[in-house]
């Protein structure tokens, strides 16, 4: 990801990345350029950028992604109903057609912006910064960012969020973590979520889901909820209050001019998305 | 299908490189991708001739290096290779791993045509050194 601190460069893959040379001519005459840029260098650079704005406004991001049909979109309605009527909460729907999420954020009173990404399978760092210039980030506290339902693609796209949730529905089956191993390690939270249809699927074993998160070296919490009945609600609540408190207090105890970047510094230290994980877990 | 668009962010780098060295072609270029990045390495190829045309890069080749999967476990400290939905450790069977090899998507290097290594050729040539 980067030529300079060699940041994406581990002893247990150097041997493999390691470059034979920083520039040398080929026995064909032609130069060869030693590069090691991560291929979402631009995206990342932009994900930053965006999290810097986040940070200025003392605003929560948080990335909501699920296969279609999770219950993304009934979750943040819950939310918006129960979550601490002094948060100013907004939302950023990314679908690939129509406003229906959007809209049906907007009924209870809540800014929605509605990105329609046509045939793109995910959201994107610079999709987002087009989205914040919709949004007045001062009027808000916490922002959801709604993925586009796909557990393939959006995995890849730092989007400058804070903290990245991840729904598991019960209709999908317990074992989804094996089979996205990707989507899944990327998780700061997981919900599984229409815990409620538990006792009718009941091949949906819990137990069975958290071995799967296990063997991906996933750390993140586990919850079993449900938007209809509004089992572990009130878990899910308390956790995003912590989270903002959270990432209330490190910015408070790391003022933006001393971890803000500058662009020749943000250059140097564009992160991958992993990166961004563990700069959560870190420092939040 | 999001290598399309991963495909579209490798060739805007090596346009950018190929303008920096004065590049007239992209000959070759070598990309490391591990499993864990969520890039299909064929689909990735298959995407190239798409997002090159009418590029720097158009013609050049693409090599994708596949990189592996590999845990150091906070425990034990052991090192093993391993599959993108085992990242256990084999030594000890703990679940509390770190990864250290898997999840890059790396331009890793490019070969370049410029006016003077053509002109290298060129002199080669007139020498009679092939």
């Amino acid at each position: 990801m980067c030529d300079t601190c060699g940041c994406n460069i581990t002893h247990g893959n150097e041997n493999f990345i390691k470059p034979g040379g920083k520039l040398h001519k080929t026995e064909s005459g032609k130069e060869a350029v030693t590069v090691l840029h991560n291929l979402l260098d631009e995206n990342d650079h932009t994900a930053m950028h965006n999290r810097d704005h986040f940070d200025q406004h003392n605003v929560l991001a948080i990335n909501l992604m699920s296969s279609p049909g999770a219950g993304k979109t009934a979750l943040l309605e819950a939310t918006i109903q129960q979550l601490d009527k002094n948060l100013r909460i907004a939302v950023i729907e990314g679908d690939l057609e129509t406003e229906n999420d959007a809209e049906r954020i907007r009924k209870h009173g809540v800014k929605a912006i509605q990105i329609s990404t046509g045939s793109a399978c995910h959201l994107d760092a610079h999709m987002i910064h087009q989205a914040l210039h919709n949004l007045d980030l001062k009027e808000f506290d916490i922002i959801f960012i709604e993925n586009v339902g796909n557990l393939v693609c959006p995995a890849s796209f730092d989007l400058g969020q804070h903290l990245n949730v991840t729904l598991l529905s019960v209709p999908e089956g317990d074992d989804k973590p094996a089979k996205y191993p990707v989507m899944f390690r990327a998780s700061d939270f997981v919900l599984i979520s229409k815990s409620d249809l538990l006792p009718i699927l009941d091949d949906f074993k819990p137990e069975r889901a958290r071995k799967y998160f296990q063997d991906i070296a996933s750390t993140a919490p586990i919850l079993e909820l449900s938007s209809k009945d509004k089992s572990g609600m009130s878990e899910w609540l308390a956790w995003i209050n912590q989270q903002i408190k959270t990432r209330k207090d490190y910015l408070k105890e790391h003022p933006l001019s001393s971890h803000s970047h500058s662009h020749t510094h943000g250059h140097v230290h564009t992160h991958s998305h992993e990166h961004t994980h563990d700069h959560v877990h870190k420092h939040v | 299908m999001h290598e399309l668009a991963i495909c579209q962010a490798l060739i805007n780098q090596l346009e950018t490189i190929a303008t920096e060295r004065n590049a007239q072609n992209i000959s070759l270029i070598v990309v490391g991708i591990g499993p864990l990045s969520g890039v299909e390495a064929q689909l990735l190829k298959n995407a190239y001739p798409i997002a090159s045309t009418g590029t720097v890069a158009e013609n050049a080749e693409i090599v994708i290096q596949q990189l592996p999967v590999k845990v150091k476990c906070n425990e034990c400290g052991c090192e093993s290779e391993t599959k993108p939905n085992k990242l256990i450790c084999k030594n000890c069977g703990n679940w509390r791993t770190t990864l250290i090899s898997g999840d890059e998507l790396i331009l890793l290097s490019v070969e370049l045509e410029t006016a003077d290594s053509q002109s290298g050729l060129a002199s080669k040539a007139n020498t009679g050194l092939h």
